[in-house]
């Protein structure tokens, strides 16, 4: 399988997958449990998940490794067996993908405010981020996605770790942002040019945004990055923002209208476009779709 | 200048050791703690709340502004106690999901006590009764529940019913990504509040209800 470096230099547009969060909920998952926790318990669940998103068109899907840190697990009292979990992980993807997608280590926040305004001490959460993207790699996943950042620095220690312990792998990096009256900035006080710049600084091949907002608000930020780098660019939104219908709670954008962003992604110099929190795999169907007819100029 | 201006204005810069002495010099020269607290304290924090709210500051001046907060507060709390001031009231909150995003959680928990509520922070992952058992115990006449994911919120709607079930004289207030006013109705909930700052506004509502 190509790699995702070499897809992108041929001028390719790379579909990734959608949410896992929101999938692991509707197949049962309680409140209080680790989803990390059914990498171990349930892996079925996860390969079926991978396939599904296999199956609608994902050239990369992400494992179930979002809190897959030692720090976060520690939580669950998980972080000792932080190798079996993140393992577990890229071993149901690989199982469900084979050689039809490629499989993304996820890297979430390690769940603690860096010192001085936390307690999160940096060497202890770079040795954990570190401890597990070696875990990730070492099972054989094709790239590292650190995803749904809001403070550089805790983002940038995840990407050097990346860089540091899995060298071969390309590092996708994204960062959460929301809409200001001074524009987007994260809820740690990033802005778009500062996130860019930190993390091409610390070794990300590709900087973007995912989760915190719709398509729409995607594209300004994408143009925004835009203006800050002319490296490609991951877009992955959320499916809106959640709105009450009839008694339930939904995720408002269709997969229709998620897709017909594409076109205006594409011209922005996004390369790599996705789903988070209420994504499906018929958002991916769609998004393929969509990618299939756009080309990069 | 005025030493509870002082106070107020090292707050909002987040100097939690100029606080602390300020705090301590105001208190030795005999002002009431009752003062110090609603004019020096919770004002500041209430200018750090409105700058957050429309982000002119972000998370991390919040937290060093909280930790002022807390510098102060840990002084006068005894003399607020000897002098007999009542608080804001009670109110328990917590997240019925964990996840990082207890942000949210956390920061309507720093408001609160900015505002001078006494807060009963049940953290992460809250099941429904408890929730209800710790308002009953304290004597909260407020419940707050923070959810993330639109899947987890049916514990929102548990505690509601068990609030009525139980016929407590509580009321409840749901906030939280993908809550909405809309749904607060639905489920019967007595609010919504769609940020920190307005959470507070409010719940201090409905203990004045």
């Amino acid at each position: 399988m190509r790699d995702l470096r070499d897809r992108l230099a041929a001028g390719e547009i790379v579909v990734g997958d959608g949410a896992w969060g929101t999938m692991l909920i509707a197949r049962g998952l309680r409140p209080g449990t680790a989803p990390e926790s059914w990498n171990l318990e349930r892996p079925e669940v996860l390969e079926e998940i991978a396939a599904r998103y296999v199956e609608a068109g994902a050239d990369f899907v992400t494992t179930n490794t979002f809190g897959g840190s030692p720090v976060r697990l520690r939580a669950y009292g998980l972080d000792g067996r932080t190798e079996a979990v993140n393992r577990a992980a890229v071993e149901a993807v690989r199982h469900a993908a084979g050689d039809r997608a490629l499989v993304a280590g996820s890297v979430g926040p390690c769940g603690e405010i860096l010192k001085p305004y936390g307690n999160g001490d940096p060497v202890e959460i770079a040795d954990g981020f570190a401890r597990q993207i070696a875990a990730l790699a070492g099972a054989g996943a094709d790239l590292i996605v650190v995803e749904t950042m809001t403070d550089l620095t805790e983002a940038r220690l995840a990407v050097e770790a990346a860089r540091r312990v899995a060298p071969a792998l390309p590092v996708i990096a994204t960062m959460t942002f929301d809409r200001t009256r001074r524009g987007f900035f994260t809820v740690m006080g990033v802005s778009v040019a500062q996130a860019v710049a930190g993390l091409t600084a610390a070794g990300a091949h590709v900087v973007g945004s995912n989760c915190g907002n719709g398509i729409e608000a995607m594209l300004e930020i994408a143009r925004e990055m835009r203006a800050q780098t002319d490296g490609p660019l991951a877009i992955q939104a959320n499916a809106g923002l959640p709105e009450s219908r009839a008694g339930a709670l939904v995720y408002p954008e269709s997969p229709e209208f998620m897709a017909s962003w594409v076109p205006a992604l594409v011209e922005a110099g996004v390369r790599i476009v996705g789903g988070c929190c209420g994504t499906t795999p018929d958002h991916v169907r769609a998004l393929r779709a969509a990618v299939d007819a756009a080309r990069p100029r | 200048m005025d030493p509870l201006k002082q106070i107020a204005e090292h707050l909002e810069r987040g100097d939690d050791e100029r606080v602390a002495a300020l705090v301590s010099e105001a208190i030795a020269a005999g002002l009431p703690a009752a003062d110090i607290l609603n004019r020096g304290l919770l004002a500041g924090m209430a200018v750090v709340g409105e700058q957050f709210r429309v982000r002119e500051i972000f998370l991390p001046d919040v937290l060093l502004a909280a930790r002022a907060m807390y510098a102060g507060l840990n002084l006068i709390r005894p003399l607020l106690a000897r002098d007999g001031v009542p608080t804001a009231g009670k109110v328990v909150i917590g997240s019925v999901q964990g996840d990082l995003h207890d942000i949210g959680k956390n920061l309507v928990g720093i408001m609160l006590k900015g505002a001078g509520f006494e807060v009963i922070d049940l953290g992460n992952d809250v099941p429904a009764a408890r929730f209800v058992d710790a308002a009953a115990e304290a004597g909260a006449p407020v419940i707050g529940m923070s959810a993330l994911l639109t899947t987890t919120m049916t514990v929102m709607k548990e505690v509601v019913d068990l609030v009525k079930a139980r016929r407590l004289d509580v009321r409840t207030i749901v906030g939280g990504a993908p809550v909405s006013e809309a749904f607060a109705k639905e489920i019967g909930a007595d609010a919504y509040g769609f940020d920190a700052a307005n959470a507070v506004d409010r719940i201090k509502a409905l203990v004045h209800a």
